[in-house]
């Protein structure tokens, strides 16, 4: 925790994102995750981070409503292309 | 999300009117322009009318479409400036454009220290928690909600957003920073009070 200031955890949620995507350097991570190694608070911004946008990504399964598209095809004269969605 | 990175579409058809063609590109993106729409906007008519909207609008346009940009960047587009005329409606000519006037670039500092991501699955899905989720994305600012859909709902990268929403990828980087610190904040309101005391600081 020797090198552990509040100018750090600033500079670490500045790269937040990034590092999250995976888009940092190898160098730059490992010192991000020297300082994450003492800081609590860092960790749980981190982790807490790391879940909320797992939380939103959306099943890939999903599909609009079948009567939402009926109504989109109809308006667009498409109709006669309505079939069942493979 | 359904997979329409992978899925490529004759734009010579297209321009040349072919029926066939607009419908495998309408059901290829219809879904993820209809859940723009809803999480843009935060109800099913909005999200219909935007869905409408886009396609109509595509397929006026289309003969213009010089191809500088793909096709879903191009749709995207499209819709996401119906979003954003539609939140804004009464207030004259705002668009796509505006995004670029606001500068929030400070990062936001994180007020909640709850490690709630140790409380089981059932209560992190919860149809309650779901919800809160659902409110804390309306909270955002326009601006940032938009990064956000694009970014972390549909996964498309940093530099189609850019292109999308005709932003730097740097700005784009920024607004997404800004979106998920405020989601987190948000959501640990509702997760921190149902996380045991001990991991609370």
């Amino acid at each position: 925790m020797t090198d552990h200031t509040h100018k750090n955890c600033k500079a670490l949620l500045g790269l937040l994102s990034e590092y999250i995507d995976g888009e940092l350097p190898a160098e730059l991570c490992k010192e991000i995750e020297k300082h994450l190694e003492g800081c609590d608070n860092c960790r749980i911004v981190l982790n807490t981070t790391r879940r909320t946008i797992d939380l939103v990504r959306v099943p890939a399964d999903e599909n609009i409503p079948t009567d939402v598209r009926e109504r989109l095809f109809k308006r667009l004269n498409l109709d006669d292309f309505l079939l069942p969605k493979s | 999300m359904i997979n329409t990175t992978t899925q490529s579409f004759s734009i010579e058809a297209l321009r040349a009117g072919d029926r066939a063609e607009f419908a495998l590109l309408m059901d290829a993106y219809s879904t993820p322009i209809y859940r723009l729409g809803l999480k843009m906007l935060g109800n099913a008519q909005d999200a219909e009318d935007i869905l409408q909207n886009t396609f109509l609008n595509a397929l006026t346009h289309l003969s213009s479409f010089e191809g500088r940009s793909s096709i879903s960047t191009w749709l995207y587009r499209i819709a996401a400036n119906e979003a954003l005329m539609l939140i804004r409606r009464g207030k004259s000519n705002v668009n796509i454009e505006d995004l670029q006037s606001e500068n929030s670039d400070d990062v936001i500092m994180p007020e909640t220290f709850i490690d709630w991501t140790i409380l089981p699955e059932n209560e992190l899905l919860s149809v309650e928690a779901k919800n809160a989720l659902d409110t804390a994305i309306k909270k955002l600012p326009e601006s940032l909600r938009v990064v956000f859909i694009l970014r972390d709902m549909e996964e498309i990268s940093i530099k189609e957003t850019a292109e999308i929403l005709n932003l730097t990828e740097v700005n784009v980087k920024t607004r997404l920073l800004r979106a998920r610190m405020a989601l987190r904040e948000g959501l640990s309101a509702y997760y921190g009070e149902r996380t045991p005391p001990k991991e609370k600081q």
